[in-house]
């Protein structure tokens, strides 16, 4: 392996080998990549390499601690089962910016300074952007313009962010900042806009439905986590996340329950998880650090299983409506049990991934006496219960029967899935597996008595509730529906506002231009009545009559002035 | 894509079958409520609680069940705010 390469150029640079090669060639380079990748990680070990003076800036290609060698390690695992997932594409433009974005996602987590961080972070925006048009659609065309405009925006306000910040402080390092400023503000809202903060976050809910079955898959794992990778490097313990982390972890999940689109209740359930990492980090101690780290890797890996799950019934359905779909665990039965693991990890039953973690953020809370977030987390974990715990498998699999009668998912999606349950199983058994990669000193113990118990109750209740709910025929039912979001205001009024407001540019500058023609068109006339043929000052004389004149004043003169 | 005429009948296809479940449920919460009620005779089960109210009698039971049936009327509430048409945006 090449000395202190940053592990994201090689998945970036391995991309270039896609549109030359095909088939299987094609496939072992993709599987390769991520692999590769995960070796050169683990082969540098911890410290910092590349660094160069450009332009009186110390820019550092790579740095691997311990906070980022843990987003970077499951980031490695999220693309090598991204990839099997997508085995049977045979586009040549997804997997090639496919593995460009995870690259970049790859290579922004272990960026010394910012402004290869900003360059990296670019790069996620644009490359990604291009797994939301291959589904070649278009509300998906339409999706994707929004989705672009506002990941680059992202990348505009990082850059504004970090040159005020190095004019206040000399320098570009990307370490903990703290919110200080306005600089440092400006990067928090940069960081802010990808972690799907709220009223920023519709970007999500909006473009990543309209991927395609395998670029959604492959977007959860990337974009948002690298945000809260950046969040946690350089806002730990800012209080402001705090709250903002509480309300990413509520509102979400009451749009969830009304959302029939399952890949759109999975992306507002992924904001909905992301709020409990912000948490984490506005905690800010190392037991609140270590459980968002712990959390963000569990996360990726239920996140993904989960939307492998409903990518493969759209694959073979061709829907993924809930109020289209149920019974499917009749013609797929395997995704099924991947999907229940799936939901069952995300609402943190014991023995999965989301229980060894979540718990970390939660007594974190406690043992800080945060009541009202303490709450509200309780709160939320019931919540997720709710939409992705039960909803997405019990509409998709269950419910009344849709009568549609599929092939199960195809071999490599089978494979991806089992992948994924398999760790999230793993990491649910085995925690220590999980709590060794941590950035700090793992104290947390998941299995006690009590623990298991509170969870069991609190998530079997939860269950019972919708039993109650559903039985008697409260339960709201799916129904095909847009909800309401905040995006509605720049894709509804705003959008007449600025449609009025080129309306009424267009009237003044018609208006203006009208005046305009109206005053040329007077000068015109003017000066063709002054000057035109045979007007005043335009008529001429014939020589004669003038010398007659010039003869007549000239005897004027002499006999009237001569003396 | 076949019809679902003439196929295999499974388990869940039966609605008796579905009156089990509701009651498979209800066991298992009974059971994972049992320790709360051992606890106030002061057996076996002891609670590492951060808050006061963590000891309150079947606190996390109450919680979830609460919370869930809140959460659903709420978002009930707010379809009729929200809910437009599928093509809305188009």
């Amino acid at each position: 392996m090449i000395e202190g390469l940053n592990p994201g150029f090689i998945l970036i640079f391995g991309a270039l080998l896609i549109p030359v090669t095909s088939g299987v060639v094609r496939s072992a380079v993709t599987l390769a990549l991520p692999v590769l990748a995960l070796i050169q990680l683990y082969t540098l070990g911890l410290g910092t390499w590349g660094q160069y003076e450009f332009l009186g800036l110390s820019i550092e290609l790579t740095r691997v601690d311990a906070l980022s060698r843990v987003f970077g390690t499951i980031f490695c695992i999220a693309a090598f089962i991204g990839m099997i997932f997508s085995l049977h594409v045979k586009d040549t433009i997804q997997p090639f910016v496919a593995l460009i974005y995870m690259g970049s996602a790859i290579g922004a987590v272990f960026a010394g300074d910012l402004i290869t961080l900003f360059v990296f972070w670019e790069l996620t925006a644009i490359s990604s952007v291009f797994l939301i048009w291959a589904s070649r659609t278009e509300r998906a065309y339409k999706a994707g313009m929004r989705y672009l405009i506002i990941q680059v925006s992202s990348g505009v306000i990082l850059l504004g962010g970090i040159i005020l910040y190095y004019q206040d402080t000399g320098s570009i390092a990307f370490e903990y900042l703290g919110l200080t400023g306005m600089a440092t503000g400006l990067i928090l809202v940069a960081f802010g806009v990808k972690a799907c903060f709220p009223l920023l976050h519709n970007w999500m809910q909006d473009a990543y439905p309209e991927a395609t079955v395998t670029g959604t898959v492959i977007l959860s794992a990337f974009t948002t986590k690298l945000a809260i990778y950046a969040l946690a490097r350089a806002y730990p313990g800012t209080d402001i996340l705090i709250p903002i982390g509480g309300v990413m972890t509520v509102f979400p999940i009451f749009f969830a329950v009304l959302e029939n689109d399952l890949r759109r209740v999975l992306a507002y359930s992924l904001n909905n998880q992301l709020g409990f990492m912000v948490i984490g980090i506005g905690i800010g101690t190392e037991l609140a650090l270590n459980g968002t780290a712990a959390h963000a890797f569990a996360h990726i890996m239920y996140k993904s299983l989960l939307f492998m799950s409903m990518g493969a019934v759209l694959y073979r359905t061709g829907t993924i409506k809930a109020s289209e779909l149920g019974g499917l665990y009749k013609s797929m039965p395997i995704t099924t049990i991947f999907c229940i693991i799936g939901a069952m990890s995300i609402a943190a039953f014991p023995l999965t991934g989301g229980f060894v973690s979540k718990a970390m953020i939660q007594s974190a809370a406690g043992d800080g006496g945060m009541i009202v977030i303490w709450l509200v987390m309780l709160f939320a974990s019931a919540g997720v219960m709710d939409h992705s715990g039960i909803k997405v498998p019990y509409f998709t699999f269950f419910a009344h029967d849709s009568g549609k009668r599929v092939k199960e998912a195809p071999l490599n999606m089978l494979i991806a899935m089992g992948m994924a349950a398999f760790v999230c199983i793993f990491i649910g058994v085995f925690p220590d597996a999980l709590y060794v990669l941590l950035p700090y000193e793992p104290t947390y113990h998941p299995y006690t008595t009590s623990h298991v118990i509170t969870s069991l109750q609190l998530l079997f209740f939860a269950i019972l509730a919708f039993a109650l709910l559903m039985r008697y025929k409260i339960y709201p039912p799916e129904l095909r529906s847009t909800n309401l979001d905040f995006d509605w205001l720049y894709r509804v009024p705003l959008k007449h506002l600025a449609l009025s407001i080129g309306r009424l540019i267009l009237i003044v500058w018609t208006w203006a231009i009208s005046v305009g023609n109206d005053w040329v068109q007077k000068i015109i006339v003017t000066t063709e009545d002054i000057h035109g043929d045979g007007k005043v000052m335009a008529r001429t004389a014939s020589s004669g009559v003038a010398v007659t004149i010039i003869v007549a004043i000239l005897g004027f003169v002499v006999v009237f002035f001569y003396r | 894509m076949s019809t679902p005429d003439d196929e295999k009948k499974y388990w869940l296809d039966n609605p008796k079958n579905h009156d089990k479940i509701f009651y498979g449920v209800l066991v298992i919460c009974v059971l994972v409520a049992i320790p709360d009620v051992l606890s106030l005779l002061n057996i076996l089960y002891h609670k590492h609680n951060s808050f006061e109210f963590e000891n309150i009698f079947e606190f996390y039971s109450l919680y979830g069940l609460v919370c869930y049936v809140g959460l659903v009327l709420i978002a009930k509430k707010l379809r009729t705010i929200l809910m437009r048409d599928e093509d809305y945006y188009d």
